[in-house]
């Protein structure tokens, strides 16, 4: 990095892009923030639906703008509550959703017309998106109305976060199932996030999570193309999700090279035509593992740096954590603060007066070029290797990340790159923070609603339905309308999604360390 | 100047490594600290057995019985500790491996931590411990166990 920028080494795109035009280095709406502000979406869920959905009502009565569903590990892997792999589990990371009953008391009260909901959820997606429309359905509303999204990124669970249930191939086939049914009925629903944030987590660098979600991306937009679909009848719906971490003007050139990246991807690779399809639509979360466990406060001035770098970058939605992330999942003082952080930015600070306010600075432009190379570069290599999923298979994302998590760890260690509180200006140990407990009393809860569920419901339909749903994953047909009938049904989460590894398999990774 | 600040003080026999199983009970996927842990253990001169991901307790005691190691680190991350250790602590003392070191690190509150040690967990490592602090006390109780 130099001392100073100036025309002499400033950057080789500056000053040739307006906001809201091609290649939307500079924001994908002419006036960014002055139209409208991002969506202000913390991502939240714990122990029961009962609970969570107390939350939700709320976080909206503070003036959260749009809801984001945490669902528990058992969930997230596709257990029921009541099955033996989730012991100890059930409720701890997220809210517990084992059938469609969970789901109707998840949103009581919240009008699925009206509020855009996302949903962290990827092995499983379709199922929980299955039980996600039937509950609009129930209320009312117009499925070619409602918003929101899905994660439904399986690939980066493979490279970074580990949470699959089924082989890469099987696995991109549900997900293919999912943007298909999505373009045929659901005109305004994302059916899928390509996620960088949780490759970030892993310990990635900004290039690496940059380059590995675009190439995602490359993956799905290829068999979506494969399945039949035309390149304009999907690529509009696909959505981005990125870390916000530490280094302040890398992540704004990271999020201005991303679109940058996308729109020359899919005008120039795919041959996209419609305008949506060439803009980079993301969510931000600023970085979980930044947070620290020592002087916890100091979390919320991390948070807020990385909250103004996601904004200065034109994120579309954005998630700020808690103070005691460290710790626990967010007490409810916790999680209104981090709420009142963004509320800060959007209506105190004026950084949202004027769309892109650092495009033309001559560092912010150099920056961008320079991870947009260094990206560019790993696309190719892993173009070279036949794509992600041979990429996947061979270990080399992984392995890209644990060089660089290794690498971080240690820098670290030699006080090379400083953290306040921990390896810098660090006291004695203070907890001042009032944490959010589970107890067991919420996994009870659990499993005896869903063995009233497992004797009220006909047992018989649930099964020709699973049963219907096999038959189709051994085909090739598309599963979305044999899950919604198991939903419809009230089969669970357990239950569909055994059916689907009856056929597909489990996966299981090579312990490689 | 590479990784010298793991490096062990003198040459180690290979004879003589301590040996350390890590693992990674539970649903929870986030492995990062786990290999970490594995790659600085193994560079401070180590020999380190990663099980990979979702081993259940009874997995974990039957490799620790089958690799003899000397040392077992548990990761967890999800909240999940209180239902898991005791089970592996439990395992252990069934299968004659009480003498067996257990380490345990991740999001593991005060309370809980005391609560492990009580159990017979010998170390909890919370968020932001250091690889040398980790390192060293694996060392320093390895060697007394020996």
């Amino acid at each position: 990095m130099a001392a100073v920028y100036g025309p002499e080494n400033g950057g080789r795109e500056r000053d040739t892009s307006k906001p809201g035009a091609f290649p939307y280095t500079r924001g994908i709406h002419p006036q960014m923030y002055r139209e409208r502000l991002w969506t202000m979406r913390q991502f939240s869920g714990f122990a029961t639906p009962e609970e969570t959905n107390r939350r939700y009502h709320y976080l909206l009565r503070q003036g959260q703008t749009g809801l984001s569903v945490a669902f528990d590990l058992p969930t997230l892997m596709g257990y029921d509550a009541d099955d033996p792999n989730a012991m100890g589990e059930v409720g701890k990371c997220g809210v517990s959703v084992s059938s469609l009953e969970d789901m109707e008391t998840l949103f009581r009260g919240i009008p699925l017309s009206e509020v855009t909901v996302s949903m962290t959820i990827n092995s499983p997606a379709a199922v929980i998106w299955a039980m996600y429309l039937v509950v609009a359905e129930q209320q009312g509303a117009d499925w070619t109305r409602i918003s929101g999204t899905i994660q439904n990124d399986i690939l980066k669970e493979y490279i970074a976060q580990k949470e699959y249930i089924y082989p890469p191939r099987p696995s991109m086939r549900l997900v293919t199932d999912t943007i298909e049914f999505g373009a045929a009925h659901l005109p305004k629903f994302n059916p899928i996030s390509i996620s960088g944030y949780h490759i970030r987590e892993a310990g990635s660098t900004a290039v690496q999570e940059l380059a590995f979600t675009l190439r995602d991306g490359i993956e799905y937009v290829e068999w979506a193309l494969a399945r039949g679909l035309a390149v304009d009848d999907f690529a509009g719906r696909l959505s981005f999700f990125f870390n916000a971490h530490n280094e302040f003007f890398e992540e704004i050139a990271k999020y201005r090279a991303a679109r940058r990246m996308w729109a020359r991807i899919m005008r120039e690779r795919f041959g996209a035509r419609h305008e949506r399809s060439l803009k980079l639509r993301f969510h931000t979360q600023t970085a979980g593992c930044s947070l620290t466990w020592q002087q916890p406060y100091n979390n919320v001035v991390r948070t807020t740096l990385q909250a103004l770098a996601a904004v200065l970058g034109g994120t579309q939605s954005l998630h700020t954590n808690s103070l005691d992330e460290a710790y626990a999942l967010p007490s409810e003082r916790a999680a209104t603060l981090a709420l009142r952080t963004q509320q800060v930015i959007a209506y105190e600070s004026g950084v949202t007066a004027t769309a892109d306010p650092l495009g033309g600075s001559y560092f912010v432009e150099r920056l961008t070029d320079e991870i947009e190379d260094a990206a560019q570069e790993y696309i190719r290599r892993i173009d070279a290797m036949g794509g992600m999923i041979p990429a996947i298979e061979r270990g080399y994302p992984q392995r890209e990340i644990a060089e660089a998590s290794y690498e971080y760890q240690r820098s670290l260690e030699t006080g090379e790159r400083k953290i306040v509180g921990v390896n810098a200006f660090a006291e004695r140990e203070e907890q001042p923070v009032e944490l959010l407990q589970i107890d067991e009393a919420a996994a009870r809860q659990q499993e005896e609603k869903l063995s009233a569920l497992r004797k009220r419901r006909s047992n018989v339909r649930v099964a020709s339905a699973l049963d219907a749903l096999r038959r189709a994953a051994e085909g090739t047909e598309n599963t979305m309308p044999f899950i919604l009938e198991a939903i419809r049904a009230y089969a669970t989460v357990g239950e569909i999604c055994g059916a689907l590894a009856d056929v597909f398999g489990r996966y299981r990774e090579e312990a490689a360390s | 100047m590479g990784l010298s600040w793991l490096r062990p003080a003198a040459v180690i026999c290979m004879d003589d490594r301590i040996r350390v199983l890590i693992a990674k009970p539970g649903l929870d996927g986030h492995d990062r600290g786990a290999k970490v842990i594995a790659r600085a253990l193994r560079d401070a001169g180590m020999e380190v057995i990663y099980t990979g991901l979702r081993q259940t307790p009874e997995m974990i005691v039957n490799a620790a019985l089958q690799e003899d190691v000397q040392v077992i680190g548990l990761s967890i991350l999800s909240g999940a500790h209180n239902a898991i250790v005791p089970r592996v602590m439990e395992l252990l003392r069934g299968n004659g491996l009480s003498d067996v070191v257990v380490v345990v690190g991740g999001i593991i509150p005060d309370e809980d931590a005391a609560q492990l040690k009580n159990q017979g967990v010998a170390a909890v490592f919370q968020p932001g411990a250091s690889l040398e602090e980790i390192v060293q006390f694996i060392r320093s109780s390895a060697k007394q166990a020996a």
